[in-house]
């Protein structure tokens, strides 16, 4: 365990350093929290919507219930972002997993590291804490913050207790972390098989393309994002992150990377 | 202290190292010499447990390669090719992390002890990434002992340091064989491993041969003596040619260049004919041969002088 901290400690000095993945961290955030805020201020600002629900998909009206039309064009733009915040977990990890990889290629620190007493295990559960930790933070954070603010800009019990499902609480504090496991495992063994593990980055970040798939299948009503979907999210990223966790540590040569980088 | 027998690595179809079997004594610099891609870095790597030999065994401080790997690497330390130091960190931070993966009891009193010994202790905070080149390569010399491993691995030490750094770190190899641990220098710089080591084994794929640098020399040129002369002639080599224990004599201007198997024994024979034959003897010295000289001959033919 002190050897983990120690990697996690060695990531965090050095990753943090560097002003994309900062601009990542602070940014994305900030940009995912006031993204819905500002679909549930403009909701509140046009009552007059009230009663229009043609744009609405038929099964996500079903989903509204007592909901009022503009109440429920609120909840469903709001839905369809709070989709995007669940990208955040991913998306962070990934940018900093990958250039932790990149500055041990440049700087060619990754032989005296592993010339030390380190397990492979220790050493990619290191740097998967490091690259999760910030990210699985920062997205509570800013869930934490919208929450807060809706709380405050939301007149209706009704729509707030929809914005603040246990579905969306399931979304973010199980299926963005797992989701966000994935993508650092498969941005560790891209980059162990890879001579350039940049490759490995945006290998990884096409993780978010099944997500952007629910994002646009869902404005266009193919898709309802509903709990038992959640659900099923949970419980397949579950058996991956499994898979890929057992996979990263077999996959992951020392000797591959040491005679492969360039 | 490395004990190899057999050990070969193959890289697909291309065999990097060749049964190689050597033993390198506790306490001894031991230089490893070759070409570039001679299987150098190679062996380093599979005596330090980052990459698996393909066969043949091979035993660090009587733990074995492939079984103990994590006992080995708490009693080395190395020094890779390059120094790879973490460039947005400060030299003490760095030193830190590695004092702390190498789980030194210490981490504080070893990071200073080394950041002074080699001249880093004023410079701790600044990050690495403003370092000189030299200035890295100390850095990198401490992190390699700051857990005092009993065998010390060396990859090119001095490469492209300026004269006064690469003194220091030759300077600091030379403590750090005095206080008994054992070193393993690959280099190109011959005056380096000529000046540093006890043994040298020089490599090609396979191992050429293992030897100290004296005997190297003396296996592949003799030894011979120069006698310079006021004034040297055809008679006075004659006269020295006709004694029986000369293996060979040549006049080279007023020089009398004669190899011989045992000087100490026939120099003063030597000295009483020149001067009964009237010869003024200025000077006389043993003619050595660089360990360049030695290596070039090693590595054209191939061939083990064993």
């Amino acid at each position: 365990m002190p050897k983990i901290w120690t990697i996690i400690d060695k990531e965090w000095a050095e990753v943090f350093k560097n002003r994309l993945v900062l601009f990542t961290v602070v940014f994305m955030p900030i940009l995912f929290t006031a993204l819905p805020l500002i679909m549930i201020g403009i909701g509140g600002a046009q009552a007059d919507l009230g009663g229009d629900a043609t744009d609405i998909p038929p099964q996500f009206l079903e989903m509204c219930g007592d909901l009022t039309g503009t109440a429920c064009f609120t909840l469903m733009m709001v839905n369809q972002f709070l989709l995007l915040f669940m990208m955040l977990p991913l998306m962070i990890p990934v940018t900093i997993a990958a250039y932790s990889i990149v500055g041990e290629k440049t700087t060619r620190c990754l032989e005296p590291l592993l010339a030390t007493p380190i397990t492979t295990a220790e050493l990619l559960i290191g740097k998967s804490l490091a690259a999760l930790i910030p990210g699985v933070l920062a997205t509570w954070l800013s869930f934490g913050v919208f929450a807060v603010i809706a709380y405050m800009l939301v007149q209706s019990p009704e729509l707030l207790r929809r914005i603040l499902d246990p579905m969306w609480i399931t979304a973010i504090v199980f299926v963005g972390p797992l989701l966000a496991l994935a993508g650092i495992n498969v941005t560790l063994m891209v980059s162990s098989r890879v001579s350039d593990p940049r490759v490995a980055e945006q290998v990884s970040m096409m993780l978010v393309l099944p997500l952007l798939g629910v994002f646009f299948a869902q404005i266009v009503g193919v898709l309802l994002v509903n709990a038992q979907v959640m659900q099923l999210a949970a419980v397949i990223l579950l058996a991956i992150d499994a898979g890929l966790v057992s996979l990263g540590v077999r996959v992951f040569q020392r000797e591959t990377i040491l005679t492969k980088w360039k | 202290m490395i004990h190899t027998e057999n050990l070969t690595k193959k890289f697909g179809d291309r065999t990097a190292v060749e049964a190689l079997t050597l033993d390198v004594r506790e306490g001894e610099v031991f230089g490893f010499l070759g070409p570039n891609g001679a299987g150098k870095t190679t062996t380093v790597r599979m005596l330090t447990t980052l990459i698996g030999p393909t066969a043949g065994t091979a035993t660090v401080n009587n733990y074995r390669v492939g079984r103990d790997d994590i006992a080995i690497r708490r009693c080395v330390g190395i020094l890779t090719e390059t120094p790879g130091m973490y460039d947005r960190l400060s030299a003490e931070k760095n030193l830190t992390i590695f004092a702390r993966l190498y789980e030194v009891a210490d981490v504080k009193g070893q990071v200073e002890k080394y950041l002074r010994l080699l001249g880093l202790w004023d410079r701790r905070t600044d990050l690495v990434g403003n370092f000189s080149k030299g200035m890295k390569q100390k850095l990198a010399i401490c992190r390699a002992l700051l857990h005092e491993p009993a065998v010390v691995f060396l990859d090119e030490p001095t490469a492209g340091l300026d004269p006064e750094a690469a003194r220091l770190v030759r300077d600091f190899i030379e403590e750090i064989k005095a206080q008994g641990r054992t070193i393993f220098l690959c280099t190109h710089n011959l005056d380096e491993a000529d000046r540093l080591c006890d043994r040298i084994g020089v490599m090609k794929q396979r191992l050429i041969t293992v030897d100290t640098p004296t005997n190297l020399r003396q296996r592949l040129y003799g030894r011979k003596v120069v006698f310079h002369l006021r004034v040297a002639d055809d008679a006075l080599l004659t006269r020295v040619r006709a004694l029986p224990f000369i293996k060979d004599a040549q006049r080279v201007d007023n020089k009398l260049v004669v190899g011989l198997d045992d000087p100490e024994t026939h120099n003063p024979i030597l000295v009483r004919l020149l001067v009964e034959a009237g010869a003024d003897i200025q000077f006389v010295g043993e003619l050595r041969h660089s360990l360049e000289d030695v290596y070039l001959s090693l590595i054209g033919t191939g061939v083990s002088t064993d």
